[in-house]
């Protein structure tokens, strides 16, 4: 059958391309893998052309699929499930990109491409190493390559592919309309396409600027740790272990670059659009990607200890080894489903568990056979990982899967401990290597805590468990990582003054005592006059939480004066200083603004004061703002002063005015909402906030009015009454307290012989507050004409429905309606210091970007000599 | 014996000591039945909003008071209280995740997930049906 409106061209060509990046990159890798087995000759120089035209043609192929996504979104192609899925027409075109890595299958290729330009650079610059690196490399891209191949194998699903279309994909397959005869039984019509009229849209929360670049930068930073891994691999296989780490250390830097401000560009994201009121919730998807970051950070300290001292190899080669292992479990925990219940925002269930799992096996046991030496063992460990998944496969135990992971480290860990020299003499206690060695222990370790914290679900599912995430989750985390924070904060402090191998503690002391005194002064003025008493959690933390804090600025000081008293000022090798002071501020931006956080919009007094059955509740942190009625915000007065509505969507955009009543700053902040949109149901919001140099004034919309709900379906109730009755309403009564009759009003139309009568209503609130309120009846020559009054906050309508002849008297019509209050609920923030979060993140990435050029400069200087 | 290794030795011993310590203070997935059973004992409570019953929430009243009733897959029901405007997707929730304490009378609702029907397959069928909506007025 041909379908009407159907665009099949770049679908076709599309698949093509899957199809061909998948050979391609097995070609590559078989090329590679000759090549480092034949090692040299002409076969080796063969074997490697025909690596590079491989390799080629997988990132032509990668790139070709993300521009035909890319066109297929853009042109609003909705026969493609892809674009229906995950655009709409409304969409701003910079959201287009964000679309595309919205779906498993875009950020797949999102990772694979940048492996894709990093493999480029490699076989421009890795010289020797490039086929065995270039092996890990390209067989990588085949196992990504497979994640989108949309196949099915013994009745097994491998991959899901982004080209297919929407009437194959079952989606349709339940709306009758859309078939012949509207009967389910017979095919789709033919002119289905012409009631497709809009796609499902970008979530909204996704509709963020830092969505288009954080994505990119992240998948980059992923993309990245496989280079380190795929050097060590090489290392192991070609039993060059040491000398394969200098050209591993500048990649391992420029990956903890990229992670990390990947990372932080997430937590932008999150600070800016998301509503959990902060950058970190220690969500199970933050800390999945963050505890890879960790173990790098340990990996290249590790590194730098073996370059000087010769110790710390065995470490150095499990800390790369583990940081890929990790990127690829935060890759099976955020993608599988398994978080379901524990994270709010992982990726959807695509049911490729299976093949996610399998990626994780693969690079733990084929790494365990790659490094076996004799054929023996090589037997043995093949066996062992074959017979431990075919139980896991066919046994559905989750335990023995899990089993089979660990046993395939562990092979890998035996055979690193068993291959890599080591140094049997000691360390030093007062050498640099000591302590360095100390720290990246520490962050190992701190990794490998909150690791297992996040595994829960994990670990439910493989002993069969039901264990769920303590009261407090962010505590049960900071209480132990605060701890970290000091050790850590202290030993970056300290351990440049350090030299390796050994060091005379009067050397150490004639440098180390200014920054030890200029911190001291410091970090006690900020804690005299920064009032950081953050006692939620009892004194004992408040005293880390200090602690912490000084040893921060520690870092941050004593990092800044080395750089002048250990590098005489030498910005090209001060790179590691740079980092550090970088990371301390990074350390200090996170503890003080987290400590010292504080809610503004704590429902204190006002309209929302409530009485009854939930009198005895604590304040809230949510606070009603009625349109044109200022509130006391901290140091604010608060006022909402309309909305405007998005011109194509369901979005709408509240300006809140901020009025400090000390002095005479001034706002508006516009957060938006989007309301009931595509399927959803209340609002999603998306913060606002003001940028000052110390601090940030952050506010989002939490509740709105229900419009449905609030029809005027309210009517005026009579009430006659004489001057000095009272009358009742709701939330209070009111009395009527003079009657007075004018003959002239500054009113249009109003003339001589007209009369008005003014009737003076004093509203008593339960709430204890009082209104005066002032309807109106006009009388123009025998024509009434009633002008009421409303008092807002109480949802009063009143007016004078008819005054006595003899004016001692009327009638008051009463209405209470919440139709005529518009109003927005809103929780708002003032966050100190998140600048120094920021500008921590910037400089830890420069220092860590000038530590990687100069690496590079010394690997240049070495060949060439 | 190094110093590394004893300071290795007592850092590995910290972590574990951190880790079980972690898991004593794990909480439970309940059900109404066993959360009542537990008053005052933070649990997760697994359930969804009760469409007949009443959801009380007045944002000009008090915006942080929700009050509904939740009911669970044996049928059991409870009021929850919730300082907080109502989370999306409440509504249209097919399950909500109640994180909170039993106290008495009533639910003592912290933190409120949301499950919605949109994961993915079931995404599918709703926006089929939309579809469906949307051809129909042809």
């Amino acid at each position: 059958m041909n379908y009407i409106g159907e665009h099949l061209l770049p679908g076709q060509i599309g698949h093509f391309l899957l199809i061909l990046s998948l050979v391609a990159s097995l070609v590559a890798t078989f090329a590679y893998f000759k090549a480092t087995v034949v090692r040299q000759g002409v076969d080796m120089a063969y074997w490697k052309k025909l690596g590079r035209a491989a390799f080629i043609i997988e990132v032509v192929s990668v790139a070709s699929i993300i521009a035909i996504l890319y066109y297929i979104n853009a042109n609003h192609l909705f026969e493609y499930k892809y674009a229906w899925q995950h655009s709409s027409r409304s969409l701003e075109p910079k959201y287009l990109l964000a679309s595309i890595w919205e779906g498993q299958e875009g950020s797949f290729l999102l990772w694979s491409i940048g492996h894709c330009v990093l493999g480029l650079v490699l076989i421009r610059t890795s010289k020797q190493w490039e086929a065995p690196v270039m092996t890990v490399v390209s067989f990588t891209q085949f196992l990504l390559a497979t994640m989108v191949i949309g196949i099915y194998i013994f009745g097994e699903k491998l991959g899901s592919n982004p080209f297919i279309l929407l009437r194959e994909s079952g989606v349709l397959d339940n709306a009758p309309a859309l078939h012949i005869n509207f009967d389910l039984n017979e095919p789709i019509r033919e002119d289905y396409l012409a009631s497709i009229k809009d796609g499902n849209d970008l979530n909204p929360l996704l509709q963020n600027y830092w969505m288009v670049i954080h994505p990119p930068v992240l998948f980059l930073g992923f993309a990245s740790t496989l280079i380190p891994f795929a050097y060590m691999i090489a290392g192991l296989w070609t039993k060059k272990f040491g000398e394969v780490l200098r050209p591993a250390l500048p990649w391992a830097l420029f990956s903890l670059a990229a992670l990390g401000v990947g990372i932080m560009m997430g937590a932008a994201w999150a600070y800016e659009s998301l509503t959990f009121g902060g950058y970190s919730a220690r969500d199970p998807v933050e800390n999945a990607s963050l505890v890879p970051w960790l173990i790098l950070v340990a990996g290249i300290h590790t590194l730098l200890i073996y370059k000087h001292s010769g110790h710390s190899l065995r470490s150095t080669y499990l800390f790369l080894f583990l940081t890929f292992i990790f990127i690829l479990y935060s890759t099976f925990l955020t993608r599988s489903g398994i978080l379901g219940e524990a994270s709010v925002h992982a990726f959807t269930d695509l049911g490729m568990n299976g093949q996610l799992y399998l990626l994780l096996y693969i690079f733990t046991w084929l790494p365990a056979f790659l490094v076996a030496t004799t054929s023996n063992q090589r037997t043995i460990t093949a066996a062992t990982g074959i017979v431990m998944l075919a139980a896991s496969y066919f046994l559905d135990i989750p335990a023995i899967a899990f089993l089979t992971i660990l046993a395939g480290l562990g092979f890998v860990i035996f055979q690193m401990q068993k291959q890599i020299p080591g140094v049997a003499k000691e360390e030093s206690g007062n050498s640099r290597e000591f302590w360095m060695f100390i720290g990246s222990l520490v962050f190992f370790l701190s990794a490998i805590v909150i690791i297992s914290k996040t595994s829960l679900p994990v670990i439910n599912k493989v002993f069969g468990l039901e264990m769920a995430a303590p009261e407090d989750e962010e505590m049960a985390y900071n209480q132990i990582q605060i701890f970290v924070a000091i050790i850590i904060g202290l030993l970056t402090a300290v351990t440049q003054y350090l030299k390796y191998k050994n060091t005379t503690s009067k050397a150490f002391w004639k440098k180390i005592w200014i920054p030890t005194v200029v911190s001291a002064v410091l970090a006690t003025l900020i804690l005299v006059f920064g009032n950081v008493n953050y006692d939620k959690h009892g004194p004992g933390y408040l005293g880390a939480i200090w602690l912490a804090i000084l040893c921060a600025i520690y870092a941050v000081v004593a990092n800044a004066a080395y750089i002048w008293l250990g590098l005489k000022g030498s910005l090209k090798l001060s790179g590691g200083s740079i980092s550090h002071v970088g990371f301390g501020l990074v350390l200090l931006g996170v503890l003080i603004s987290s400590s010292k956080k504080e809610i503004l919009s704590l429902n204190t007094s006002g309209i929302a004061i409530d009485f009854g059955s939930e009198s005895n509740e604590k304040t809230g942190e949510n606070l009603t703002l009625v349109k044109g009625m200022p509130m006391k915000m901290g140091k604010y007065d608060v006022t909402y002063i309309g909305d405007s509505a998005h011109p194509r969507k369901q979005q709408w955009y509240y300006s809140i005015h901020f009025k400090s009543r000390i002095d005479d700053e001034e706002f508006t902040l516009r957060p938006n909402a989007f309301v009931n949109y595509k399927g959803n149901e209340g609002l999603m919001a998306n913060p606002d906030s003001r940028h000052y140099w110390d601090h940030d004034v952050f506010t989002y919309i939490s509740a709105l009015p229900n419009p449905e709900k609030n029809k005027d379906t309210a009517s005026f109730k009579s009430n006659p009454v004489k001057i000095g009755d009272s009358i009742y309403y709701s939330k209070g009564y009111m009395i009527l307290e003079r009657l007075a009759t004018r003959d002239s009003m500054p009113f249009k139309g109003f003339q001589p012989g007209d009369k008005a009568t003014v009737a003076g209503i004093k509203v008593y609130s339960f709430n204890k507050t009082s209104y005066t309120s002032e309807p109106l009846l006009i009388n123009q020559r025998g024509n009434l004409l009633a002008l009421p009054d409303t008092v807002m906050s109480e949802s009063l309508i009143l007016r004078i429905n008819k005054v006595d002849d003899d004016g001692t008297g009327a009638d008051i019509g009463v209405k209470e309606s919440s139709a005529i209050l518009e109003y927005v609920t809103l929780k708002a923030y003032k966050f100190p210091f998140i600048n120094i979060l920021w500008l921590g993140i910037i400089i830890t990435a420069v220092g860590i970007l000038i530590s990687m050029v100069r690496r590079i400069q010394l690997n240049r200087l070495k060949a060439e000599r | 014996m190094k110093k590394i290794h004893i300071i290795l030795l007592v850092l590995v011993a910290g972590a574990i000591a951190v880790l079980i310590s972690f898991l004593q203070t794990a909480t439970t997935y309940d059900t109404v039945d066993t959360a009542i059973s537990k008053p005052g004992k933070y649990v997760h409570l697994m359930a969804r909003l009760d469409k007949s019953q009443p959801v009380e929430y007045d944002a000009l009243k008090n915006p942080n008071y929700l009050e509904f009733t939740a009911v669970d897959t044996l049928g059991k029901s409870v009021r929850v209280i919730y300082h907080n405007p109502k989370p999306e997707n409440f509504e249209i929730s097919e399950r909500l995740v109640l994180k909170g304490k039993y106290m008495g009378d009533h639910f003592d609702c912290q933190s409120i997930q949301t499950k919605c029907p949109s994961k993915y397959k079931d995404d599918m069928s709703a926006a089929g049906k939309n579809i469906q909506a949307a051809s129909e007025q042809y």
